[in-house]
């Protein structure tokens, strides 16, 4: 295959046509923080991070005004509900004294242990009332409650009754009734006194019951004149169940996140601005200022970090009726700052010899606006992803030690002090700890992922790393 | 070499001693008496208890006589528990941590480096979709939850096969630690696994392992020998900051568990406000984080002939 050589023209020798925009830009130019948003909005996970703190925020801010639960409030007949658990109770007539029941004659063969057992009359969480068979030479019987059947390992419960008189055999619980099944034992008592081996269970669950005036009292109904004996009335709805106090776990959670929240950003905010404020100094001073500055940052690192908060917050020994938030700001503001100095100083000394902080010096530009023409946006990327990191690194220091009881302190709910009364309850009512750990995780995951966005799409120089 | 070591000893001696201050600035700043009790009503028992523990004296003259005790090593007498030595306290119940922490760091490390590894191999695939979840989960849940969780598990583990497979909480065997350890290790580990990641991948790119692949060695002689050992090197800077991570953690862990550590003992103290003990355990914690982190730092230099110390 042979190629036929280009023959030039005289036409392809002709002046070209000078064509005045072909240097122009045509693409609108953008700034920093459009090119950021942009990359942001190219990065699902960081979206869906953004929509979580936007949530969370609101949760916060708006959460108590729509949810307007008082977070101390007990409610008494729904202790560690479950939840979404609506009950519902009746109103009967105030408590009267039962006189219970005795046999005359007792058998002296048969049945070594209490048969026949049977309600007196339908449980309520007034009374549950029990009556049986005499047992046979029965000199008394012990009566048990369990929150569980107790099966063939004798796992009796609660002893609640101590009946002497062989003579009566029924008996009275008005120990602590709530609306939950139990397991009643009925132990006779041999000519010693001693238990005997054999035992019966029966189960009852009592229905929620109140008075009117109990009624009234609890806020259920208005006046006593409203409360009419057989009424059904609604208890307080709890869409996240309550806790080992009757607490609305809901409205706790709110108020929870105000304290947690609250902590974790005002804390970063103050120590990061702190730490601009040292660093640049240190940066700008230079020479021995900067090393004696810098030396003290790293001395303040050198300190153990969860030691010296525990350490405040026992020298600050928190009175009765404080929440113990101001101390752990102040705390945290002492011992945060470094990290932030540090790199802002770098910063500043890395920008400082940069070409075209000479070249604008050069041309005749004054310090202030050097500063917050080319400094200020050019580190302002780099403490921003700082200030997101340290929020959640804020939120796990207020939540660790809430849990170990050097937090926040009771009354006032914080998700840490939440998990932490929840842990208790953790074995029959799991949603007390799991919910305020849910919330305390999602909140640090999503700040996490919301920080790696936006360091990505601000900070240059680490794009595209991992 | 030497010198550099020096240095930094008397450096972490000088932040101990601050430590040690601090501590006993904050003890007697804190309002309240650390003599309570209606014993105490009687004015000569109280004065003979504050002879005891040295109340007696001017604040000044206390700062000399713990300073100077601590020199000689020695923490001083325990207030709630009546002739129990902090020292003999610190040697009954910081061995029980230490084993502790050494197993949650070894589960950390070695966990962080393997998995960090593999992930890196199987980039944006499914193992490491996998195995970075976790890592983010292990990053984002607070240890007492996963602590709680893994106690729950156990205790329905345990009922559903009838036995117990695990014991729940305790201290004694090494089945005891194993749970603990593992959560105790879980976060750090979450976090030396994406250090190791992304030391792996920078490693992947470099120019020496290209020279490698180029003159022919075989792949797994090239991961072993080339890439995995320099990628540790940034794993094993965070080590000492993460060392005092774990042993903190050590407290809720041990709190949950009921494991008879020293940690469990500090959070005992400062509820108690035994003032010897929390000066004491302060003292001892923080000499032992900031010893740690001096050892790390030249044990880096062992590892990397690049850094010298200087």
């Amino acid at each position: 295959m042979s190629a036929t050589p280009w023959q030039p023209t005289a036409d392809d020798f002709a002046k070209a046509e000078s064509r005045g925009d072909a240097q122009r830009i045509v693409r609108p130019s953008i700034s920093y923080w459009q090119d950021a948003w942009q990359r942001l909005q190219r990065n699902p996970r960081a979206l869906v991070s953004l929509g979580i703190v936007v949530a969370l925020a609101l949760f916060t801010i708006f959460g108590p005004w729509v949810w307007r639960v008082n977070p101390a409030a007990q409610d008494v007949d729904q202790i560690s509900a479950g939840p979404g658990a609506r009950g519902s109770g009746r109103i009967v007539e105030p408590y009267t004294a039962w006189a219970g029941v005795t046999v005359e004659t007792l058998p002296t063969s048969g049945s070594a242990v209490a048969t026949g057992i049977r309600l007196a009359e339908p449980p309520t969480t007034h009374a549950v009332r029990l009556v049986w068979d005499p047992a046979a030479n029965a000199t008394g019987y012990h009566v048990y409650r369990n929150i569980s059947d107790p099966k063939a390992s004798r796992a009796l419960g609660l002893p609640l009754g101590d009946i002497l008189d062989p003579h009566r055999v029924s008996f009275e619980d008005r120990f602590d009734l709530e609306a939950v099944p139990y397991w009643y034992s009925i132990v006779a008592l041999d000519a010693a006194g001693a238990e005997a081996d054999g035992y019966a269970v029966f189960e009852a669950e009592p229905k929620l019951v109140v008075s009117a005036d109990e009624a009234v009292a609890r806020g259920w109904v208005a006046d006593s004149s409203e409360a009419r004996v057989g009424d059904a009335v609604e208890l307080p709805y709890h869409p996240l169940g309550t806790d080992y106090l009757g607490r609305d776990l809901l409205s706790r959670l709110m108020h929870g996140a105000r304290i947690s929240l609250f902590i974790g950003v005002v804390a970063p905010l103050l120590f990061v601005f702190f730490g601009i404020c040292y660093g640049s100094a240190a940066g700008f001073a230079g020479g021995r200022v900067d090393q004696v500055l810098m030396r003290a940052a790293d001395f303040v690192v050198a300190l153990p970090f969860l030691l010296f908060m525990i350490l405040f917050r026992i020298a600050f020994g928190i009175g009765p009726g404080e929440s113990g938030v101001f101390p752990m700001l102040v705390a945290l503001v002492l011992l945060g700052w470094p990290s932030t100095a540090r790199l802002v100083r770098g910063q500043v000394l890395q920008i400082r010899n940069e070409a075209y902080i000479g070249a604008s010096r050069l041309l005749g530009a004054k310090t202030p606006y050097l500063v917050f023409r080319h400094m200020v946006p050019n580190t302002i990327g780099v403490i921003l992803v700082t200030l997101t990191f340290e929020v959640p690194r804020v939120i796990f220091i207020e939540a660790f030690l809430s849990f170990i009881g050097m937090g926040v302190a009771p009354p006032t709910p914080s998700w840490g002090s939440m998990s932490n009364e929840g842990i208790k309850t953790m074995l029959a009512h799991p949603h007390e700890l799991l919910f305020p750990a849910l919330f305390i995780s999602v909140a640090v995951l999503a700040f996490n992922l919301l920080g790696d966005g936006l360091r990505d799409a601000l900070d240059v120089r680490l794009r595209g790393r991992e | 070499m030497l010198v550099y070591i020096l240095k930094r000893l008397v450096q972490g001696a000088v932040t101990v001693w601050f430590i040690a201050t601090a501590t006993f600035v904050a003890m007697h700043a804190v309002p309240g008496d650390p003599l309570r009790g209606e014993r105490l009503a009687n004015a000569q028992i109280r004065a003979n208890l504050e002879a005891r523990y040295g109340l007696d004296k001017p604040v000044l003259e206390q700062y000399g006589v713990y300073v100077g005790n601590m020199l000689r090593g020695d923490f001083g007498l325990s207030y709630t528990q009546q002739n129990r030595r902090v020292n003999d306290i610190i040697r009954e119940h910081f061995p029980v941590s230490a084993t502790l922490g050494i197993l949650a760091m070894a589960f950390a490390t070695a966990g962080g480096v393997l998995w960090g590894a593999l992930t890196a191999l199987y980039r944006n695939r499914l193992p490491d979709a996998v195995i970075m979840f976790f890592v983010i989960v292990g990053i984002s849940v607070p240890s007492f939850v996963v602590a709680a969780v893994s106690q729950y598990a156990l205790v329905n583990l345990n009922t559903a096969f009838g036995t117990s497979l695990l014991p729940v909480a305790g201290w004694g065997t090494v089945w005891h630690m194993l749970v603990p350890a593992l959560v105790l290790g879980l976060s750090t580990m979450a976090y030396l696994t994406r250090l190791m990641r992304s030391s792996m991948l920078d490693i992947t790119q470099s120019d020496f392992v290209r020279t490698a692949r180029a003159k022919g060695l075989p792949p797994t002689r090239i991961f072993l020998k080339h890439q995995l050992r320099n990628a540790i090197l940034p794993v094993v800077t965070v080590l000492g900051p993460q060392i005092a991570l774990i042993t903190t953690g050590g407290f809720v862990v041990e709190l949950v568990f009921a494991i008879p550590g020293l940690g469990r003992y500090f959070v005992e103290a400062v509820h108690q406000l035994d003032y010897t003990v929390i000066m004491g355990t302060t003292t001892f914690y923080g000499a032992f984080l900031v010893f740690m982190v001096i050892v790390v730092d030249v044990l880096y230099s062992f590892i990397d002939p690049r850094v010298t110390l200087e």
